[in-house]
């Protein structure tokens, strides 16, 4: 596997809180970009953990935009570098919010143009920077600052929507596994046209666990099944090995949700629901690896 | 009235000596410690350098490199007021 570069693009320190998700997949996202990258980022976290103007924490050129316009401009930026000859990375970095609800038409617009650009989507599962509200991405039964009792709707398949649109290449990553980031973001990155990488973001602050658990709980999500890893490369499906693995044998659901003060006393219906969404996500995938479907 | 746009200049600091915040100190035992860098690679804060030194002007206290250290090498104590 190739050198993680040792130089720092998230210059300490971010305002994120004690053991942010995002903070830290950011950080490999940019080792894996390089210093020739433009993040454009839509309201969420990411915009407001960068520091206090007139100085910023990010090295790199970033541009932060209006909620619904992150793919849009993604698609502007890398049209105007081809023409000028230049092989700037543009990587959109989104939050959930700012995906699977607001960003959804100008990200499957840029998907249908076929624009060169990577669209990474940081999923901690609910609008974490303005108080833990409910997204489309917040899954069943998960108790957020509008879904008190629960969230009654499953989590939004944001990857079926995506796959839908047939780009190049796409993928799901977790900040536990930073190699796996690194890798997937070279990847995208080498692939001509739109590219898409779904990350799952575990929240101490909205998920409600302790701090020091972001990696333990994505590690668990996957473990679980909760979260698969797997590529989409022109088509053809590559479920991970971690996720091949855990799939064979899972850890128990129980595992992952209860250092989560966001599913406290969820009940046993709730919890057969997310297992057997689990469960149908993971079928459908395994099939199409298997060329089944 | 300046046409100049907002914008603002990397530095380390930019959101201050974030060190502040910590309630929990990690620290390294460098007998039990094997070099193999987990903690460095897990940091969301990049606090840990290539020396495995941590900078605690800015480390934030998570505990996440002492929860992920396989050697169980480095604790955290409560910082003294
Ligand atoms: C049009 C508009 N509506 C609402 C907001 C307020 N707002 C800023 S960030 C945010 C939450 C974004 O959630 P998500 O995209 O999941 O990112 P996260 O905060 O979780 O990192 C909201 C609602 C805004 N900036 N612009
Ligand atoms: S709310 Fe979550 S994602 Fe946002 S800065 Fe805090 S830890 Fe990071
Ligand atoms: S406690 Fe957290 S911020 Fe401090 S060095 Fe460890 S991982 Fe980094
Ligand atoms: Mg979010």
């Amino acid at each position: 596997m190739t050198e993680i570069p040792r130089e720092e693009f998230v210059l300490k320190c971010t305002s994120a809180c004690a053991g942010c998700p995002s903070s830290l997949a950011l950080r490999y996202v940019l080792k894996a970009a390089g210093h020739d990258t433009v993040l454009v980022v839509p309201a969420c976290c990411t915009s407001v953990i960068q520091g206090i103007f007139p100085f910023t924490s990010l090295n790199v050129t970033v541009y932060n935009i209006a909620f619904a316009a992150a793919a849009a401009c993604a698609s502007g930026m890398s049209e105007a570098f081809r023409k000028a000859g230049k092989k700037t990375s543009v990587i959109v970095y989104a939050g959930d919010g700012g995906t699977v609800d607001i960003g959804l038409q100008g990200l499957s617009a840029a998907l249908e143009r076929e624009e060169d650009f990577l669209y990474v989507c940081y999923d901690n599962e609910a609008y974490s920077n303005t108080g833990m509200q409910r997204s489309g991405a917040t899954p069943y039964g998960a108790r957020t600052t509008t879904t008190p009792a629960g969230k009654t709707h499953p989590k939004k398949d944001l990857d079926g929507i995506v796959a839908a649109h047939n780009p190049p290449y796409m993928a799901t990553t977790c900040v536990a596994y930073p190699q796996d980031v690194f890798r997937k973001v070279q990847k995208a990155l080498s692939i001509r046209g739109p590219s898409f990488i779904h990350l799952l973001a575990p929240c101490p602050t909205s998920w409600r666990f302790s701090p020091d658990l972001t990696i333990e709980m994505g590690k668990r999500a996957i473990r679980s099944g909760m979260w698969i890893l797997y590529e989409r490369e022109f088509g053809k499906v590559t479920i991970n090995s971690v996720s091949k693995a855990a799939l064979k044998n899972p850890l128990p659901l129980e595992d992952y949700l209860s250092p989560q003060g966001r599913f406290s006393g969820i009940g046993q219906r709730e919890k057969d629901i997310l297992i057997s969404q689990a469960r149908k996500m993971a079928k459908r995938l395994i099939h199409e690896e298997e060329g089944v479907c | 009235m300046s046409t100049a746009p907002a914008m603002s200049r990397p530095k380390q600091g930019a959101s201050g000596k974030t060190g502040a915040w910590r309630i929990f100190r990690p620290r390294i035992d460098k007998d039990a410690c094997n070099a193999c860098g987990l903690c460095a690679l897990s940091c969301p804060d990049a606090a840990i350098g290539e020396d495995l030194e941590i900078d605690l002007e800015y480390c934030k206290g998570c505990g996440i490199c002492a929860h992920e250290c396989p050697k169980k090498a480095i604790s955290m104590k409560r910082e003294e007021k």
